[in-house]
């Protein structure tokens, strides 16, 4: 089990949701901004609410994005919610000449069909795939089981290496729900939001 | 594919929900954490919050309500009633709900959409429309009911004039009118950037003889941004022709569901029967 998860807290996002979903499973977090404490702790999520370029920039303006690639690069447990996912691609149509953390290829893209933003529940069906590498459902880097998410996006990620989908999304077209490779996982839905079943997702990503 | 949501409305005074005699179960009559908690088990896709306190100690007590639900509950949860600042939804939304609602402000004050969308993201700003027919058009008339508002709003009610608006958008439960056609309001409240509508016709309102389905399909056709039915939900049927015909995204129901004359999970098991896609939690 973890002993302290770092939340990112970077001025913008709503994390109580997050912390108390952490705190019911009976796992200690730290919201904060200190790029020092990130890079103690033993694993890391970056939640997300607002806009693209403004999560960049306050994580450039406190240090915050040279904390996390560090803390990445060094094999700490990461994982990104919803913008925190989009965070870690290249760049976002949402906010145009912005960077992103480019840990991964590919960038966000705004969806062309549908009500937009899309809220509300919809199926995750797990790629089969955990870290690059094919798994079934009793692997347990399996993380991912099909089930209902809560979602709201208006944007997603389409990574250019597709090996890296651990689970995908139909939203009038299939999109990348989640990420997966080595010691990061990043996923466009709430997990802290989606009852259950997000539940026991967050319960075997802390492994309790 | 996206599921259509079911959604039960606690209406909250005080901190605590008000309660009819029938009420669901008196194990947890009045308390919103087990209410929700209840309502989360059986299905329930996201609560909405009405909070109908008076007293001066309504913040106060909004805000435990909100942090007490966020505790326990871990679906998403909306919370509406009175809000009328940037601060108030700040806070709100800071002790742990998902989203505000925002009804007579939104009309009085629209750019109160914007500057909220704008800080706090548009998924978190659901603008509530109480619609009701109006057969002789009076409504336009009544544009003065918006002297204090956002010209452009006053200036579309004033253009409206020549037609008759099919629905007009009332606040402070009920009057007076505004003169807002609630297509245009729905239209103007998007651009404004409103994430939701919650779309209460006022004539159906407790007459369980189902959703108003020409004003959500008005409605829903006009904007592309979900649209949360509400008012007039009497059986399972309701909800699916509220999806279908409606065009809606999302319906609500209050004392259905409180008094326990519609089980969620039969709503939608009738959705599903339909084609209707729903999260059917085992």
């Amino acid at each position: 089990m973890m002993e302290m998860i770092a939340i990112v807290d970077y001025g913008a996002g709503n994390i109580s949701s997050v912390r108390n979903a952490l705190s019911k499973l009976g796992v200690e977090s730290k919201a904060t901004c200190d790029p020092k404490e990130i890079l103690a702790s033993e694993s890391v999520i970056l939640p997300g609410v607002g806009s693209f370029g403004f999560l960049m920039q306050s994580l450039r303006q406190k240090g915050l994005d040279e904390a996390i690639l560090q803390s990445i690069n060094k094999g700490t447990p990461f994982l990104g919610i919803c913008l925190g996912m989009q965070a870690l691609f290249e760049s976002s149509e949402e906010s145009p000449g912005v960077a992103g953390l480019g840990i991964f290829k590919g960038k966000v893209v705004r969806f062309q069909r549908g009500k937009v933003p899309q809220i509300g529940w919809n199926e995750v069906l797990p790629s089969g795939k955990c870290g690059g590498k094919v798994c079934d459902e009793g692997d347990a880097k399996a993380l991912f089981s099909k089930g209902y998410a809560y979602f709201v996006n208006s944007f997603y990620c389409a990574p250019s290496d597709a090996s890296i989908i651990a689970a995908t999304t139909d939203y009038l077209g299939e999109f990348a729900c989640a990420v997966q490779k080595g010691n990061i996982t990043a996923v466009q839905f709430h997990p802290e939001k989606s009852g259950d079943w997000g539940f026991e997702l967050l319960k075997r990503w802390t492994g309790c | 594919m996206l599921t259509k949501r079911i959604i039960p409305c606690l209406d909250v005074k005080d901190g605590l929900v008000v309660k009819g005699t029938n009420f669901v179960n008196l194990q947890y009559a009045g308390d919103p954490v087990g209410l929700a908690k209840r309502y989360n088990a059986e299905g329930a896709d996201e609560l909405v919050f009405l909070d109908i306190t008076a007293s001066v100690e309504k913040r106060k007590t909004i805000m435990e309500l909100v942090r007490k639900v966020a505790a326990e509950v871990f679906i998403p949860f909306t919370v509406g009633g009175g809000i009328n600042s940037v601060e108030e939804i700040q806070e709100i939304l800071a002790a742990g709900a998902d989203k505000v609602s925002l009804n007579t402000a939104a009309v009085k004050n629209p750019a109160l959409i914007a500057d909220a969308a704008s800080r706090f993201g548009r998924q978190a700003i659901v603008v509530a429309i109480d619609a009701k027919k109006n057969d002789i058009g009076a409504g336009a008339a009544n544009s003065d009911a918006l002297a204090a508002s956002d010209a452009t709003a006053v200036s579309d009610a004033a253009a409206d004039k020549e037609t008759t608006p099919a629905w007009e958008v009332y606040v402070n439960g009920g009057r007076p009118p505004t003169g807002l056609d609630a297509v245009k309001w729905a239209k103007k409240a998007e651009e404004l950037g409103a994430g939701e509508i919650l779309l209460t016709s006022m004539d159906c309102d407790g007459t369980k003889d189902g959703f108003d389905l020409a004003l959500c399909k008005a409605v829903s056709s006009a904007v592309n941004i979900p649209i949360i039915a509400s008012g007039g939900a009497g059986k399972a049927e309701d909800f699916a022709d509220a999806f279908t015909t409606g065009g809606a995204d999302a319906a609500l129901a209050a004392s259905l569901f409180h008094y326990n004359e519609l089980a969620i999970s039969t709503v939608k098991e009738c959705c599903a029967k339909q084609g209707i896609p729903m999260r059917c939690v085992q």
